[in-house]
């Protein structure tokens, strides 16, 4: 694998530019979690013409809806969920100034044209390593749907969180690129 | 006649969840040894690594490999000679795995009703409970947590005769390939064949938790479950669908005979964190 590079979130518009499909890259600073009942929240909220609970311009969300922390530790585990869920609202949340995404498998294509559109990179994090990823979080702060429970939109400061860039700004494709040379069938 | 109590089983349940949720199987973690070696991809290695070290750690420190914690599923095998005391045998099953997983820091991904509120539980309750009542006077509980990654790319073809084993294998294939990296691969795909709609889904389920050293009885099928995973493993997918060999470490097949008209297939797909515990009370 390549060396990873280090970059720190939230992104601005030359890092989510830069990031080319199959980088490998070390995350720091701070992401947002939000998953599939928090997007719908999220984009109902906008449909109603309301402001957000959070500020999304430059932020980098995560898909991700981690177990309960143990006493004394910040998180439990906490690896990617299957992004292809919140497709239905990602170009509206790329229109408010999404920069970044970060969680595992396909995504739609209309999804990838908004990313075009919008210069934002998708990251996936490796799935299943939910307790390795969590050694990179330091800090968990709900910021909004409290009463959604793992659901519930977070902030998470992160040190050297591992993931690899699958979808660049320019619509290439790792998984792609990565499969074809083992491709047979 | 031999007399269990609801409580017993409440926890024993309790301690499967945990047990099966932080301690990832021996012969997982073998297969991912055995596919390190021989992956040729270095991000395939890369991962398959990163998943030896997730299992070591959750392991150590009681932590679940995944943050998905998935629905409870439980597998009973109930000796005809038992007589259950104390209380309800299923309100046991869910008081076991809402202690198991509220005491063990688990998820809680259960929704009390799938359409209109989908509100959380907040226990994890109801567990998906399969009962089979069998000779003796023992009770086998298979605890198997399943995450939502892997069974929502779950398939049921019902095929007919005149499609044969080429249109069975297509539906493996297709439903692997549909799968791809949101199903956290390397998988272990569980092949349900015959029956009707319900029985070739839940062979499927039975497949897909069935230990990953198994065969199939019937050396036919055995030999199917080799060249099923040849065939998944020739996609490309590889781990965490980012290229390679290692697409499944597993495929398990199980059957049940069926209709002079039909041919039912299902596939479900089980996640790298391919999760079960077991106790015989």
């Amino acid at each position: 694998m390549s060396q990873p590079k280090r970059i720190t979130a939230p992104f601005d518009d030359a890092t989510a530019r830069s990031l080319r499909a199959g980088d490998s890259v070390l995350v720091t600073g701070t992401i947002i979690a939000a998953r599939d009942a928090a997007h719908k929240r999220l984009v109902e909220t906008l449909q109603r013409g309301e402001k957000l609970p959070v500020d999304l311009k430059g932020a980098v969300v995560y898909y991700v809806g981690p177990t309960p922390a143990k006493p004394g530790q910040p998180i439990g585990s906490a690896g990617p969920t299957t992004s292809g869920r919140m497709d239905a609202y990602t170009p509206t949340l790329l229109g408010q100034g999404l920069k970044g995404m970060i969680g595992k498998g396909y995504r739609k294509p209309e999804v990838v044209e908004a990313m075009k559109k919008y210069g934002v990179p998708y990251l996936a994090a490796v799935g299943g390593v939910g307790a390795l990823i969590a050694r990179s979080i330091k800090k968990y702060t709900v910021l909004a749907y409290e009463e959604l429970g793992p659901e519930a939109v977070a902030a998470m400061e992160v040190v050297d969180f591992p993931a690899i860039v699958v979808i660049d700004s320019k619509g290439n494709d790792y998984y792609t690129q990565g499969q074809a040379p083992y491709q047979e069938i | 006649m031999r007399e269990i109590t609801s409580k017993a089983i409440t926890k024993a349940v309790a301690e499967l969840a945990i047990k099966a949720n932080c301690i990832l199987p021996d012969d997982v973690y073998g297969c991912f040894k055995k596919a390190l070696e021989a992956e040729p991809s270095s991000v395939g290695k890369d991962v398959l690594g990163q998943l030896m070290e997730n299992a070591d750690i959750a392991r150590k420190e009681t932590m679940p490999i995944c943050q998905d914690t998935g629905l409870a599923v439980v597998f009973v095998e109930l000796g005809q000679e038992v007589h259950i005391s104390g209380g309800d045998f299923e309100a046991a099953i869910h008081e076991g795995v809402r202690r198991g997983y509220v005491d063990g820091y688990l998820r809680k991904s259960a929704v009390a009703e799938p359409l209109f509120e989908r509100k959380n539980t907040k226990d994890n309750t109801p567990a998906i409970i399969h009962i089979r009542i069998v000779p003796g006077d023992a009770l086998r509980l298979r605890l198997a947590p399943k995450g939502a990654g892997s069974e929502n790319k779950g398939v049921l073809k019902m095929l007919v005769p005149a499609d044969g084993i080429e249109g069975m294998k297509k539906v493996v294939i297709e439903a692997v390939k549909a799968a791809g990296p949101n199903s956290c691969p390397p998988m272990v795909v569980g092949v349900g064949i015959g029956g009707n709609m319900e029985i070739a889904c839940l062979c499927a389920k039975r497949a897909c938790a069935r230990d990953i050293e198994s065969k199939n009885s019937d050396p036919r099928y055995a030999a199917l479950e080799e060249e099923l995973l040849g065939l998944v493993n020739k996609t490309g997918i590889g781990p965490a669908g980012l290229g390679g060999k290692t697409t499944a470490i597993k495929v398990n097949v199980e059957w049940y005979p069926t209709h002079i008209a039909c041919l039912p297939v299902a596939v479900n797909i089980n996640c790298n964190a391919a999760r079960h515990a077991e106790v015989i009370l």
